[in-house]
């Protein structure tokens, strides 16, 4: 295979940056799309030019690191796939492909294609936990949850983090991460004692970086994980009950 | 939750790899935090806050516009019906309250909810440009967004530029010749007699059919209903409403203009 690639290069955070025009020869349509920037890279190093900086680590579509928007798609044309899963043969020979990093105020460019995602961090060090000590695990069948609620949870809790829910938003908002991380401790026994104090903390956290949902479900189906918008709707619900929430009884059941 | 400023207090102070990062990045840099404000006021300044404001707001707006349509649907039966009509807005809960009492109660919620709509999507909007102040070079290629989320703004612009044409037309009668205060039927039918008045109404209503297939959409989702015994009804809630409103409001001009009411 042959691909034409347009790759925005941006030497630092402060310098201008700007689209560069590659073309690179025999790309195996089993390579996944990094690796096509390995390639790349070789061959830029061959001829003496910097690399393209770009995030990546385990490379099997669960840690979260790999961040391209792909012709005008984050993570790429595949539904349900992070960049490192996207392969080749899901393009045509001789395709002419544009990557651009993820864009947003809360996101500054670090390289090239590599942004500074730590503003997700910031959101989860709000609230993103339960205050509890930990040790080794507890019997299991202590605390009894319906199956459904459990795989409802690990709905949630299949969220990696990547940020493409921002990249892919009109509005740059990362209300699809916060409801998941919100959601996937609230809807369990063990995120209750903290629900009304973690879903106000995190969304104002996540209101100072990023903006609000215009309900595009761009996230949605930008998410290498799939997560549904629903998280957002009950994100919205514990918000708004937090409000009027007397927590002085809520152990009451 | 008193653990977290043990649990990062550390790293807040740049020990961690992303805070070094940050340093030289220049960013992220959140909003100007305010804090201990009371409640209803904090809930007005978070984005969730002001979209259940929209989504509240916005039912009342959408329990107007139905009633508006079933009143105005009266000149199908006849002029009387709808001079009548008029006639009773201004006389409802009459004795127990003066005339137009009541009337002007509708219209003050009204306004409300109009300028708390138009305030707090004024004011998302804003911060939604903040979020992403370098726009995609390459373009982006939408997948899920379609024409009626996408042009929200739009056709709400369209639709308060038309409400203010529509007052001075048929309520206040600054921009109608012929206007007679208290003969809407009359003013109604000398103003859509004019095809091209008649093309406002019927292009104004359609961005109000657009902005509703949206909005009444997205409603339940800012005001948190979502349950899977419903969600797909929610679509077709929204879908209805709108077509209902549009194809009602445009009835009108259409049947003055091919001459089905004169």
């Amino acid at each position: 295979m042959h691909v034409n690639l347009r790759v925005w290069r941006q030497a630092g955070p402060k310098a201008d940056g700007g689209f560069e025009e590659y073309s690179v020869d025999d790309v195996s349509p089993d390579m996944s799309f990094l690796e096509l920037f390995d390639v790349l890279n070789e061959q830029l190093l061959a001829d003496g030019v910097e690399p393209v900086a770009f995030d990546h680590d385990c490379r099997e579509g669960i840690c979260g690191s790999c961040s391209m928007m792909i012709n005008g798609q984050a993570h790429g044309p595949e539904k349900g796939t992070a960049t490192c899963q996207l392969h080749m043969r899901k393009f045509e020979d001789g395709a002419n492909i544009t990557v651009e990093p993820w864009r947003a105020r809360s996101f500054p460019i670090v390289k090239d294609l590599a942004v500074n995602r730590s503003a997700l961090d910031r959101i989860i060090e709000s609230g993103g936990f339960i205050t509890v000590p930990t040790g080794s695990a507890s019997e299991a069948n202590l605390t009894l949850i319906p199956k459904d609620v459990a795989d409802w949870a690990m709905d949630a809790a299949a969220c990696i983090g990547c940020g493409a829910c921002v990249a892919a938003c009109p509005n740059g908002a990362a209300q699809l991460f916060t409801a998941a991380k919100v959601s996937h401790l609230n809807i369990l026994p063990q995120g209750q004692p903290e629900r009304y104090e973690r879903v106000v903390a995190m969304v104002d956290t996540m209101e100072e970086y990023f903006g609000s949902c215009t309900l595009h479900r761009e996230c949605e189906a930008a998410c290498p994980k799939e997560i549904s918008i629903d998280f957002i709707a009950m994100m919205n619900r514990d918000y708004v009950k937090a409000q009027f929430k007397n927590r002085r009884l809520s152990a009451q059941r | 939750m008193t653990i977290q400023e043990v649990s990062t207090a550390s790293q807040k102070a740049g020990a961690d790899d992303a805070d070094r990062l940050a340093k030289d990045t220049g960013a992220p840099v959140p909003q100007k935090k305010q804090r201990g404000a009371p409640w209803p006021v904090h809930f007005w300044r978070s984005a969730i806050g002001k979209k259940w404001v929209m989504a509240v707001t916005g039912i009342m707006l959408l329990g107007f516009v139905l009633v508006h349509m079933i009143g105005n649907l009266k000149v199908f039966l006849s002029a009387k019906e709808v001079d009548q009509y008029g006639e009773w807005l201004r006389t409802i809960l009459e004795p127990a309250l003066p005339r137009t009492v009541f009337l002007w109660i509708l219209r003050v919620g009204l306004i409300g909810a109009f300028f708390l709509h138009i305030t707090s999507a004024y004011q998302l909007t804003r911060m939604n440009h903040a979020a992403r102040p370098v726009k995609y070079k390459g373009g982006r290629n939408y997948v899920a967004a379609d024409f009626a989320s996408r042009t929200m703004r739009w056709t709400g612009i369209i639709i308060g530029l038309f409400l203010i044409y529509h007052l001075a037309d048929l309520t206040w009668g600054t921009l109608n010749p012929h206007f007679v205060r208290g003969a809407p039927y009359e003013n109604m039918v000398q103003s859509f007699n004019k095809w091209y008045i008649a093309a406002i109404y019927i292009v104004a209503n359609i961005a109000l059919g657009i902005h509703i297939f949206h909005g009444a959409w997205a409603m339940f989702q800012s005001l948190g209903l979502n349950n899977p015994s419903y969600n797909r009804a929610r679509r077709y809630f929204a879908t209805g409403f709108a077509a209902l409103i549009t194809i009602g409001n445009v009835s009108i001009p259409i049947a003055v203009l091919t001459g089905a009411v004169s």
